[in-house]
């Protein structure tokens, strides 16, 4: 496994968490699970966050990435958290969604600016991958 | 006799010979002979036989179906003379969307009800109450009983068994009883469950129903039991569910030990409140998860039974067979299924819905499959009824009984799994109950670290999936039908303006003194809380306005999520 100490002199702070309505959370507590297997410093949330509390948090516990988890059309409101972090001065912490995010949603999700979307299937080596380099990038970019 | 003549077949020099060269021959002919584990980490042998189950105890641990400890089913004719009732999950768009959908399923063979709200009703609010990215179509929008009315429209739910996916307070029973007096059909004819009313899973594995702090989640739950039992008497308040805990990721074993726990915790707060066990545990109803471990779920369910009658005598002291039962209705496990290769997944239903027949299950959902991708297409859910009745009219897996009873292998499996549950029940007695062990996060780490392992297997490929980890063929999954359509925005405007025009058209004062008779309910322990309920939403009251007077009173719930 690649270490995921890259982000500058510090491990990649992630934040993983869900918004909306829905409660399924298997897939954000594994997730959260191997990055900190990763040595990824990660911030869980329980369910039913709002945009403005997904924001706070971001901006408290200074993360390079949001993880947003979605079963059931959350996801459609993570556009609106991506504002509210830009208009917070974190347009450089990069945004992820994970979970079940129908094939109609993922250019709308793209256009507002989500990094990736992780379907059903992504394995760890893939996950851990990923955020490891969107955190490096959000480092570089908050540094500048 | 049979006793004696499997012992003496065992300790004749023949069998001992005759399974040492069969071994010797299998060891030369396997070239991987490490061992196998299942889901719940039960060591799986190449070969079972007489040393591993002999028949003499059949009476003791079996019984004939309908007999104690129903390991072999509940009923004496299980399918033949009460086939397994096809009952599956619909929610989605606007009520008029459940209705046309509800009635295409059972113009195909669906005989059970089942409404399934969305994730706005599910936390508590009018669909006008959140925000409108989150109108997304994924379960029904049900805010009033004139929605649910309209859901019901030619629907039978006087003759047949109708299940509503609701919790504390239960409004969507309520809008039931009013939709029913509204029609004249007498409550006592009305059968059916709160489908999931079991919270103490959901603030341990799912969270989507829970929605008020524990104490009042209690409350409510068995105000709401003794109410339904009273008026209502062939409805099943009690839906405990060990599909969360399953799909969260405990094993098959956990989760069947979980579920026996949470309704051993029940049983004992009504017990406390003065209830005698025979007059709510035949009103008690499960709901599994079934995955595609075959023999594994198989062994799982009939242990289940055997497990839940010895605890009904043993524990509650009763004798009556009614209150021994293990109902349960079972769900095709979604975790297990793709968004990889998706039409492999209506291979993965088939095996899950086999296992769970040859279990003994009451009534069965079947996953269309296309459920990892979104909500399922109406041939994606005309697939998913038709995979039972062919299982049924063309398979006839309804012809025997328990068929697969009598195995060395399943009943030495079901023996195992049964050691599994009842090891898992004792943990959770030894954490104080399952109240307390979901409180203090013992169930919440046991799932977890589960959910883990398999994952881990999973990546490691110890555990293959087609076209996840193994066998994988770029496949375009938008060459299917697509299930998820946002919901028409024409419907959901007239919807939402349905829903101004209903709050504006009542008697206010008369669902303001039913709204204000509910918050003081819960001022006095006499008061039953759900009586309240039916109350207020027979005032007119909307299903928002009775959870925000109910979250007043006893305070919002957040389930303790540990990673």
């Amino acid at each position: 496994m690649k270490s995921a100490k890259k982000a500058g002199d510090r491990p990649a702070r992630v934040l993983i968490t869900r918004i909306g309505l829905d409660g399924h959370d298997r897939g954000s507590r594994i997730v959260a699970a191997f990055l900190r297997d990763a040595g990824m410093e990660v911030v869980y949330t329980g369910p039913w966050q709002t945009v403005a509390s997904v924001t706070n948090l971001a901006l408290q516990e200074d993360v390079d990435v949001v993880g947003i988890s979605s079963l059931a059309g959350d996801h459609l409101l993570v556009p609106k958290v991506i504002k509210e972090l830009k208009a917070t001065g974190l347009g450089h912490v990069a945004v992820v969604v994970g979970g079940i995010v129908p094939d109609t949603d993922i250019r709308t999700l793209a256009d507002a600016g989500v990094a990736h979307v992780f379907h059903p299937g992504s394995t760890r080596e893939e996950i851990v991958g990923k955020i490891a380099e969107f955190a490096s990038a959000a480092r570089a970019q908050a540094t500048m | 006799m049979s006793d004696l003549k499997g012992k003496q077949e065992q300790a004749s020099p023949g069998y001992l010979e005759a399974k040492a060269r069969w071994n010797a021959e299998f060891e030369a002919q396997c070239k991987d002979i490490g061992k196998r584990r299942n889901r719940s980490g039960i060591v799986v042998e190449p070969l079972y036989g007489p040393d591993n189950w002999n028949s003499s105890r059949h009476l003791q641990d079996l019984g004939f179906p309908g007999q104690y400890p129903t390991t072999r089913g509940i009923h004496a004719s299980m399918h033949r003379g009460r086939p397994w009732v096809p009952r599956m999950v619909v929610g989605l768009g606007v009520p008029e969307d459940y209705n046309r959908r509800m009635r295409e399923l059972y113009a195909m063979g669906l005989t059970g009800l089942f409404v399934s709200p969305s994730n706005i009703h599910l936390r508590g609010y009018d669909t006008d109450e959140v925000e409108p990215e989150l109108i997304t179509g994924i379960g029904t929008l049900i805010s009033t009983s004139e929605d649910f009315a309209i859901c019901l429209n030619g629907l039978p739910f006087d003759r047949e068994s109708i299940s509503v996916g609701d919790t504390a307070p239960y409004t969507l029973t309520a809008m039931l009883l009013k939709v029913a007096k509204d029609r004249s059909i007498p409550w006592s004819s009305l059968a059916g469950t709160t489908n999931q009313s079991d919270y103490l899973s959901h603030y341990a594995a799912l969270h989507m129903f829970f929605r008020l702090a524990l104490p009042g989640q209690k409350r409510v739950l068995l105000d709401h039991a003794e109410w339904m039992n009273t008026n209502v008497p062939r409805w099943n308040a009690f839906s405990i569910v060990g599909q969360h805990m399953q799909q969260a990721g405990a094993t098959p074993a956990e989760a069947v030990g979980l579920t026996i726990s949470s309704a051993i915790q029940y049983a004992n707060d009504l017990i406390e409140r003065g209830r005698p066990p025979d007059s709510f545990l035949p009103r008690f109803s499960f709901f599994f998860d079934v995955s595609l471990s075959f023999f594994e779920e198989i062994a799982k369910f009939r242990a289940g039974r055997r497990v839940w009658a010895r605890i009904v005598r043993e524990r509650f002291k009763t004798q009556d067979p009614r209150s021994q039962r293990f109902r349960f209705h079972v769900q095709t496990s979604g975790a297990d299924l793709t968004r990889q290769q998706p039409l492999n997944n209506i291979a993965r239903v088939t095996v899950q819905a086999m296992a769970g027949i040859f279990g003994g299950l009451q009534s069965l959902h079947t996953d269309a499959y296309d459920e990892a991708l979104g909500t399922p297409a109406e041939s994606a859910a005309r697939i998913a009824v038709a995979t039972q009745n062919i299982l049924r009219e063309e398979a006839h897996l309804d012809d025997v009984i328990d068929p697969l009873g009598g195995a060395y292998y399943i009943e030495s499996l079901t023996n195992q799994m049964e050691d599994e549950i009842v090891s898992v029940i004792r943990a959770v007695d030894d954490n104080g109950g399952m109240a307390a062990a979901v409180q203090s996060g013992f169930v919440q780490r046991l799932i977890g670290r589960s959910a883990l392992e398999f994952q881990k297997k999973v990546e490691n490929k110890e555990q293959r999936i087609v076209g996840v980890n193994s066998y994988e063929h770029d496949e375009d999954s938008r060459t299917l039908p697509a299930g998820t359509q946002r919901p028409d925005r024409v419907k959901v405007d007239a919807y939402l303006e349905r829903l101004r025009a209903f709050r504006a058209n009542r008697n206010q004062s008369k669902v303001a003194q039913a709204l204000d008779e509910l918050g003081a309910s819960f001022e006095s322990s006499n008061e039953n809380t759900f009586a309240k309920i039916v109350g207020a939403i027979d005032a007119g009251a909307t299903h928002g306005e009775v959870c925000a007077r109910v979250r007043e009173a006893v305070g919002f719930g957040e389930p303790l999520v540990l990673v």
